[in-house]
């Protein structure tokens, strides 16, 4: 060993120390400069070479390599280091409160009166029924005569209408757009499948339970062979897929001018699942839809011949299908506006 | 209907419950809205004997009563009731009782005196003011003096009977009668109805001494028939009968009056007493009110007849507005002795008319309205003769008065099996469908499968096969007939205009507008403002409420007035828009208006709120014109739209709002309220649109066809011009797309300044023209030279200096 030897392996020794020592990248870089530039002590040591014996120079060599090669090495290992915890400060610095809220992106509610009216269209789109609308200032025949309540009939009673003159009126009802309907309708293209979603109108005074203006579906199938077991099938088909599949329905006799038979269509009360609460009058029950089969006196009014064609109709609220949904308690808030009502319905 | 089942017990053969009873009534025929059971939740109520009663020592109005409640010992009660006598029987709530309202009974002290009970009047058991005779409604109910001391009461007073309330369809009237129920009960259970004999004894005096009638019209009176009764002794009823009466809901006056409401209850045929002496005359004519004619109802108002009207009259002046009320002055009282009675059918659009003109609804008007069982008019009339005769120990003079009179016949309707399983999707065989015949009492005959069925008259409301169906639906059981699905078929589809309506309304809502739903009724002054054109307003002609009698002609008002109630509710920052019909018209004359499709959205306060990293951003008139551009970019137009400013709208900001054009056509406007408008509304700066979309969609569609994306750069150049105030960055957009030349593909606005450094009345605009060809790369010079044209031009025809 040589005294080189021994000032190399000091050299190194010293330089891992100081190397490892190192806070930052800028120091590093400062003792890599010193140890190895070339005003440093390795070019010393090595300008201590000519002294050396010949034979002996190839040792020193080597080993000053080596010690070179060693220190670089750490070198390196140190400046990745420093680098990769330069990078972890800095991502330290910009971390986030992420509980901080986010900066909103405004959107809107789309009224509740619309959202049950397209879950009611797609379910009947799903089954053939096509969408149509018609006129809310009504002529008085499509709005009673041609549904068989002629003047003076006393289900003229049950409605209370606003008159424009003797002859046009504000729909109380959609069945004017089923008159229409079955009036254009050319059942050589096969039958007629229709719903008519719209606003309808009654002399009532508003309150929590009345509305002079609002929301009812009505509805119609007339063809050649629709039967009263189809409206069965089809509105306790609608009523699941609305109210959930796991209710009961019940048909029971009633009375519309346009129908004969008539119906009534209650479901289970999904309150209470029937065994009696607020929401059915502890009955079980609620009542959802008035149906029937169309009445002849309809048809023929319509110019459709009731020996050959039958079929069913069927009208419901969407008002009232919103309050029982949702548990809403008067009726005038769907035409308020209050965006704190509005707003409730966003996911729904 | 409100239908005692004690009674209906009588009639037919029950075993089901009240409620059970219900259930099945419900599910075959008629709705039943309750049953009630009028002692429920009552304790301990008894009858008591008033042994004795002295004067309180402590009270001016209180009585020391001892009343024998079947106990050892009677006990004391304190009472206040200004009718307590000693001797009555009465009704005592004991120690412990529970009274109507859930009221409990304890003992007490009243001023002193130890009371150990207290005695009731109906109504705190239960009884409502409107059924409570006259004569107890003001103390203590008096029971008979048979009844068992100590027993409880309920029996006494009908309260062990249970009430249903039928809600009677207007097809079904005949179920506004005891009789007419029991039918229906009867087929529903496949019993069968048995009703009492009436026995009536005819004096030998011939009524047509002592009263003759005549009816002017047929058709006011197809039917009309009088008794008279002489010697009556007018008093209470007996108790059997005022409980009949109280159950549904009618107060008992006295004997003749309540026979004649027992026998409207029992057969649905309403009838009339008049008291003889008071006609003055012994004819009696059914006739037209004369013009200006008055009459004073039982209510005590006098009337104001038309000859609309079917009035009742002596010969001279009117005695009664026919089946709807009587009058004052032939009213039946304690010191009538001849009675006059009338059963009749009058014409049901009359009578209905006449309620409604006077607001007179009874029980008698709605069922002349609906209409009466032709098959007993005589026998209702009979039936209360003979019974008035027995209550009022009178005698009935033989024979009828009847001037018009009805033969009620069978309807025979025909139906087929074939025709019927058609309608119902059934497999029912014809003795099933007989059977249902049957079941109701229609008496059949079959042919080959052709049924013909005898309607009695009691069952006006089956004409044809139809109804026919229906009472077989019904009977065999709405809920054993199959469900069948249709085969399933190809789906619907919406038509492009409900897709087009669902796109607009998920922009809107996308871009955080609520959506609204107004009133379409609205004050004239609302109906009329914010119009896109000039319409004449479509009025109600008999409106509820001052606020609601004009058809709307715009959406804006109504969007406004939701503003205005959230406003109201510290809701500030609000943006609605609304889809739905205007009504419009051309001419004044027209009556019914054309209905088109309109879409409006309204604006206000805080578009983006203040949050802890941003300043709140107010609505402004560019927010709404960038919505309105996304709002017609869902039409796909073929042309651009065009914005002119307009001073049109009186209830706009005359430097804030703009016609939105295409094809020179109006097709909406878009700007600021005015705020004279706002203010009036109470609501803050509010910015709106409004768009005819039936026009919209007539519009010509722009064709959507692939480009290539250019392979070659694009080139920019900028340019700032100080202009004068009036030119319009459409104008300058004008110049610079018209001198653009071939490549110049995009014009944008990145700046508008004025103030410092710009002279006052101009400002400064600054754009980024585009530059590309697509099919080689634009050099240098190609760009200069077009740019420099386009400064040229702006040089020209602005006075645009270049900064
Ligand atoms: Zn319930």
């Amino acid at each position: 060993m040589t005294s080189l030897q021994d000032k190399l392996l000091a050299l190194k020794q010293q330089g891992i120390k100081d190397i490892e020592k190192s806070a930052d990248l800028k120091e590093l870089n400062d003792i890599r400069v010193h140890l190895l530039g070339k005003k440093g002590p390795m070019t010393e040591i090595l300008h201590g070479m000519r002294d050396l014996a010949k034979e002996e120079r190839p040792a020193v060599g080597s080993f000053a390599n080596k010690v070179r090669d060693n220190l670089t090495e750490t070198l390196e290992q140190r400046k990745q280091e420093l680098e990769a915890a330069k990078i972890e400060h800095q991502l330290a610095q910009e971390a986030l409160d992420v509980t901080l809220p986010g900066t909103p992106v405004r959107s809107g509610a789309h009224h509740v009166i619309m959202q049950i009216t397209e879950t009611l269209e797609a379910i009947f789109l799903g089954m053939g029924f096509q969408v149509v609308s018609g006129y809310e200032v009504e002529e008085e025949k499509y709005n009673f005569e041609k549904l068989n309540i002629p003047k003076n009939h006393p289900a003229r009673d049950m409605q209370d209408t606003f008159y424009i003159n003797n002859d046009i009126l504000m729909r109380t009802h959609m069945s004017p757009d089923e008159a229409r309907e079955l009036e254009k309708h050319d059942f050589s293209q096969g039958p007629l499948k229709m719903i008519s979603p719209g606003r309808v109108y009654r002399r009532d005074t508003d309150d929590a339970t009345h509305s002079h203006q609002f929301f009812q579906m009505e509805g119609q199938y007339i063809g050649k062979h629709v039967t009263m077991a189809d409206l069965k099938g089809t509105l306790t088909f609608a009523m699941r897929k609305l109210f959930g599949a796991d209710r009961e329905i019940r048909f029971r006799p009633s009375y519309f001018p346009f129908t004969e038979p008539s119906v009534e269509v209650d479901i289970s009360c999904f309150n209470c699942d029937g065994s009696g609460c607020e929401v059915c009058k502890q009955s079980g029950w609620i009542e959802v839809l008035g149906a029937g089969m169309t009445h002849p006196n309809v048809l023929k009014a319509a110019g459709v011949d009731p020996d050959v064609y039958g079929g069913f109709a069927f009208g419901l609220g969407i008002d009232r299908f919103a309050m029982l949904k949702y548990g809403i308690n008067d009726i005038r808030q769907f035409y308020q506006n209050d965006v704190r009502f509005l707003r409730q319905f966003k996911q729904a | 209907m409100k239908v005692s089942y004690n009674w209906l017990k009588k009639y037919v053969e029950l075993t089901d419950t009240p409620e059970a009873l219900a259930n099945k009534i419900t599910l075959t025929g008629l709705e039943v809205d309750n049953v009630r059971h009028p002692a429920a939740g009552l304790k301990k109520i008894v009858v008591g004997w008033v042994k004795s009663v002295r004067e309180h020592p402590n009270s001016d109005h209180l009585n020391i009563c001892q009343v024998d409640v079947g106990e050892e010992a009677p006990i004391q009660i304190v009472c206040g009731a200004p009718n307590i006598a000693a001797g009555q029987k009465v009704i005592v709530a004991l120690s412990g009782a529970r009274i109507a309202d859930n009221v409990k009974i304890k003992k007490g002290k009243l001023r002193g005196a130890v009371s150990n009970g207290m005695i009731c009047a109906l109504q705190e058991i239960g009884f409502s003011d409107a059924v409570t005779p006259q004569a107890y409604a003001d103390g203590i109910y008096v029971l008979p003096a048979d009844a068992k001391v100590g027993a409880p009461v309920y029996s006494y007073l009908g309260m062990d009977d249970a009430i249903l309330d039928i809600e009677i369809t207007p097809n079904r009237a005949d179920a506004l009668s005891m009789r007419g129920v029991a039918y229906e009960v009867a087929a529903e259970y496949g019993e069968s109805v048995h009703f009492p004999e009436i026995s009536l004894q005819e004096a030998d005096k011939n009524v047509a001494d002592v009263l003759s009638a005549k009816v002017t019209d047929e058709q006011d009176a197809p039917s009309y028939n009088l008794r008279v009764l002489e010697n009556v002794a007018v008093k209470p009823s007996p108790l059997w009968l005022q409980r009949r009466l109280w159950n549904a809901g009618i107060r008992p006056i006295n004997n003749v009056v309540d026979v004649t409401n027992l026998l409207m209850l029992d057969y649905g045929q309403p009838l009339h007493a008049f008291d003889y002496a008071k006609i003055g005359g012994h004819t009696i004519e059914v006739r037209r009110a004369e013009k200006d004619e008055t009459l004073t109802t039982l209510d005590g108002k006098v009337r104001q007849l038309t000859p609309e009207d079917i009035v009742i009259s002596n010969g001279e002046k009117a005695l009664n507005l026919a089946g709807v009320m009587g009058g004052l002055d032939s009213e039946i009282t304690a010191k009538t002795t001849t009675v006059v009675l009338e059963a009749a059918i009058f014409d049901a659009a009359h009578i209905r008319k006449t309620a409604q003109r006077y607001n007179l609804r009874s029980e008698a008007s709605s069922r002349f309205e609906k209409g009466v069982n032709r098959a007993t008019v005589i026998t209702a009339l009979d039936h209360a003769a003979s019974l008035i005769a027995e209550l009022g120990q009178g005698s009935v003079l033989k024979g009828r008065v009847a001037p018009t009179s009805v033969t009620p016949t069978p309807v025979k309707v025909q139906l087929t099996t074939e025709k019927t399983n058609q309608v119902l999707g059934t497999n029912l065989t014809s003795a099933e469908i007989k059977q249902t015949f049957q079941q109701l009492g229609f008496a059949t005959t079959e042919k080959a499968g052709t049924f013909t069925v005898s309607v009695p008259p009691r069952r006006w409301d089956i004409h044809i096969a139809a109804d026919l169906i229906e009472e077989v639906a019904r009977i065999y059981g709405y809920e054993h007939l199959p469900a069948t699905l249709p085969a399933s078929a190809t789906p619907g589809v919406l038509t492009a205009k409900q897709q087009l309506q669902r796109r607009l309304a998920a922009t809107l809502e996308a871009n955080g507008l609520d959506q609204a739903l107004s009133y379409a009724l609205t004050t004239p002054e609302k109906a009329s403002a914010f119009q896109l054109g000039d319409s004449y307003p479509t009025k109600v002609s008999w409106p509820l409420s001052v606020d609601h009698t004009t058809l709307r002609m715009n959406l804006i008002s109504g969007l406004l007035d939701d503003l205005a109630y959230n406003t109201a509710r510290k809701q500030t920052n609000v943006a609605l828009y609304e889809q739905g019909k205007v009504f419009l018209k051309a001419d004044a004359k027209t009556a019914r208006p054309k209905e088109a499709a309109y879409l409006a959205g309204a604006m206000t306060g805080d578009w983006q709120a203040a949050a802890w990293n941003q300043e709140a951003i107010p609505v402004d008139f560019y927010r709404i014109k960038g919505l309105v551009a996304a709002v017609l970019a869902d039409f796909n137009l073929a042309e651009a739209p065009e914005y002119l400013a307009t001073t049109r709208h009186q209830e706009m900001h005359p430097g804030r709002t703009a016609d939105i054009l295409i094809d020179n056509q109006i097709i909406g406007f878009v700007g600021q309220i005015h705020p004279r408008v706002a203010k009036q509304a109470h609501i803050a700066a509010t910015y709106v649109f409004q768009l005819d979309l039936d026009h919209l969609a007539t519009l010509a569609k722009k064709k959507v066809q692939y480009q290539p994306v250019s392979r070659y750069p694009a080139v920019t150049r900028d340019v700032a011009l100080v202009v004068d105030q009036s030119v319009t960055n459409a104008a300058l957009k004008v110049t610079i797309n018209a001198h653009g030349g071939a490549y110049l593909t995009s014009v944008a606005l990145f700046d508008v300044y004025a103030g410092r450094h710009i002279e006052n009345g101009r400002k400064s605009m600054a754009y980024t023209l585009t530059y590309q060809n697509p099919q080689a790369t634009l050099t240098d010079d190609q760009v200069n030279q077009a740019f420099a044209k386009v400064v040229a031009a702006l040089q020209d025809e602005h006075g645009a200096k270049i900064r």
